[in-house]
């Protein structure tokens, strides 16, 4: 009964190949020739099945080699981030850092990347660059975006185009340096109008993990307004000024200067974030391709060894039916 | 049973969260930002600042502490950090001004020359190229330069050259930009050779 039922099966499987040309039921459909590619219903499948293990290969390939090339360059971005840490600092022990400080022009500059697969650093200082620049706008509050990397550059494009007063890529077409990072905060300065600067950039804690971080820059006006209203930045009032003729030009030059050592840093952590996502971004999707891969050819190898034992059956079927 | 430890650790460590960021924000973070983030944007976590990445600086002491704690800052290092000196002499735009433990607080800009720093053995000299320095109350000196470097891997004969092809410039510029930036060649190469002469 059970053999009868098998035999069925086979014939009903051979008949289009046996029909068509009896000698290909031989092949295993581990060689499948061209016809059998076309007429054979069963070969297809391994066809796409190797198609796609191919192609999942190079994909591995590929981001096998990206981690590869974030992990050399990581090496070399963090150690000058972590050089350049000092740097903001005597900035921020003397004129303190003050997120809440309430100012009518408010200037959010975002920090990202300008390639992609880097996780989601780019997609969180957006948000918090929209949440900021909701925090700071009202009725006589106005908020604006400049916008440094390709990415944060589509994503708000999107909703906010016209806030954005300024938009600047391919910051590191060469490493970082501080005399480019100084122009380009040269540039922000000059063309946009602001009360208070709030850069919004992901500050790197370790290769899996980085801290969306905002640093606020005030304009020279609003930190002698802050100074003489006591308040956290009250002790401003009890140095001695050195230097340029008023305390007015001192402290547009404190902030400038301010504003560049900030960016600089911000601009070095955030490439240093971005290495480090895209390392492990790349490190999960190798593994995922590695998985994907086991799977695709375990699928595969059932389906050959369950081809080659329909063929087997058809043999012994058609020989029983031969002999019988 | 080793469900029942996660829980366990789940229920603890929220208990503790609340008490451990209190304790930071109360430090470092801007409380009523941290306020108003929560009210306007409350399923997004605040974004941290720079005050809580930094170390707190001690309070003015009531007596006069006897060394100088400098830091000198660079864009690609950082010289000293939290160094103990008993004194340090900088180019501050008005002249060479000295700085012991005790100063009153001020903000200096610099211009290019020589910055001695006077430690317990020795003197080390460098030459900076600009920047700014603060001196707080609390015996605590800042100063942050663009370029800062030993004076003894400075070349006089370099300099010489540098200065003559600069007051060359000088003398043959025709706009307003390129005179200025001959002069601060000359300003930084005649600051480089008087550093290295004296």
């Amino acid at each position: 009964m059970a053999m009868a039922a098998l035999r069925r099966e086979g014939r009903r499987f051979a008949t289009p190949l046996m029909s068509a040309n009896p000698a290909n039921t031989l092949r295993s459909s581990l060689l499948p020739s061209e016809e059998q590619a076309i007429l054979g219903v069963r070969s297809i499948s391994t066809q796409v099945v190797r198609n796609r293990m191919r192609s999942v290969r190079n994909i591995q390939k590929i981001t096998k080699a990206m981690k590869m090339v974030a992990a050399s360059k990581l090496r070399a971005i963090q150690t000058r981030t972590e050089n350049s840490r000092g740097l903001w600092q005597p900035f921020t022990a003397l004129l303190g850092d003050l997120p809440s400080v309430d100012v009518k022009k408010t200037v959010v500059v975002t920090v990202s990347s300008d390639k992609g697969l880097c996780g989601g650093i780019n997609s969180t200082s957006v948000k918090i660059s929209r949440a900021l620049h909701k925090l700071n706008s009202g009725p006589e509050k106005e908020a604006k975006y400049v916008v440094l990397g390709e990415k944060a550059k589509a994503q708000l494009v999107r909703d906010s185009k016209k806030h954005i007063e300024l938009s600047m890529t391919e910051l590191q077409k060469n490493p970082l340096n501080y005399t480019q990072v100084s122009v380009l905060a040269d540039d922000i300065l000059k063309n946009v109008e602001f009360d208070a600067l709030r850069l919004v950039f992901n500050k790197f804690h370790s290769v899996v993990s980085f801290m969306p971080t905002t640093a606020t820059v005030l304009s020279p006006e609003v930190v002698e307004r802050e100074a003489e209203s006591g308040g956290k930045l009250g002790d401003l009032d009890l140095y001695e000024i050195e230097g340029a003729e008023t305390k007015g030009e001192v402290l547009q030059n404190l902030a400038e200067f301010q504003f560049s050592c900030v960016l600089f840093n911000a601009v070095l952590e955030n490439a240093c974030s971005e290495q480090g996502a895209r390392m492990s971004a790349m490190d999960s999707s190798s593994r995922n391709a590695g998985e994907m891969l086991d799977r695709l050819t375990l699928a595969y190898n059932r389906t050959r060894q369950a081809s080659i034992t329909t063929e087997l059956i058809e043999i012994i079927s058609g020989a029983s039916a031969l002999t019988g | 049973m080793l469900r029942h430890f996660t829980t366990r650790l789940l229920s603890r460590s929220i208990k503790f969260r609340p008490f451990s960021t209190n304790v930071a924000a109360a430090s470092a973070a801007d409380d009523a930002f941290v306020k108003a983030w929560r009210s306007t944007i409350p399923n997004l976590e605040p974004p941290k600042t720079p005050l809580s990445f930094m170390q707190p600086r001690p309070p003015a002491p009531s007596t006069l502490p006897s060394k100088l704690t400098v830091n000198l800052v660079l864009p690609y290092s950082s010289e000293f950090s939290n160094k103990e000196v008993d004194m340090v002499i900088i180019p501050a735009t008005n002249g060479q001004m000295g700085i012991l433990p005790g100063h009153v607080s001020t903000i200096a800009e610099l211009k290019p020359g020589l910055l001695s720093v006077h430690e317990e053995n020795g003197v080390k000299k460098y030459f900076v190229s600009g920047g700014f320095a603060f001196i707080h109350a609390n015996s605590f000196a800042d100063i942050i330069a663009v370029e800062a470097v030993p004076i003894d891997q400075l070349d006089s004969a370099s300099a010489q050259k540098g200065l003559a092809e600069f007051t060359l410039k000088l003398s043959s510029a025709s706009t307003d930009l390129e005179r200025a930036e001959a002069q601060i060649g000359v300003d930084v190469y005649s600051a480089i050779n008087s550093a290295l002469s004296g």
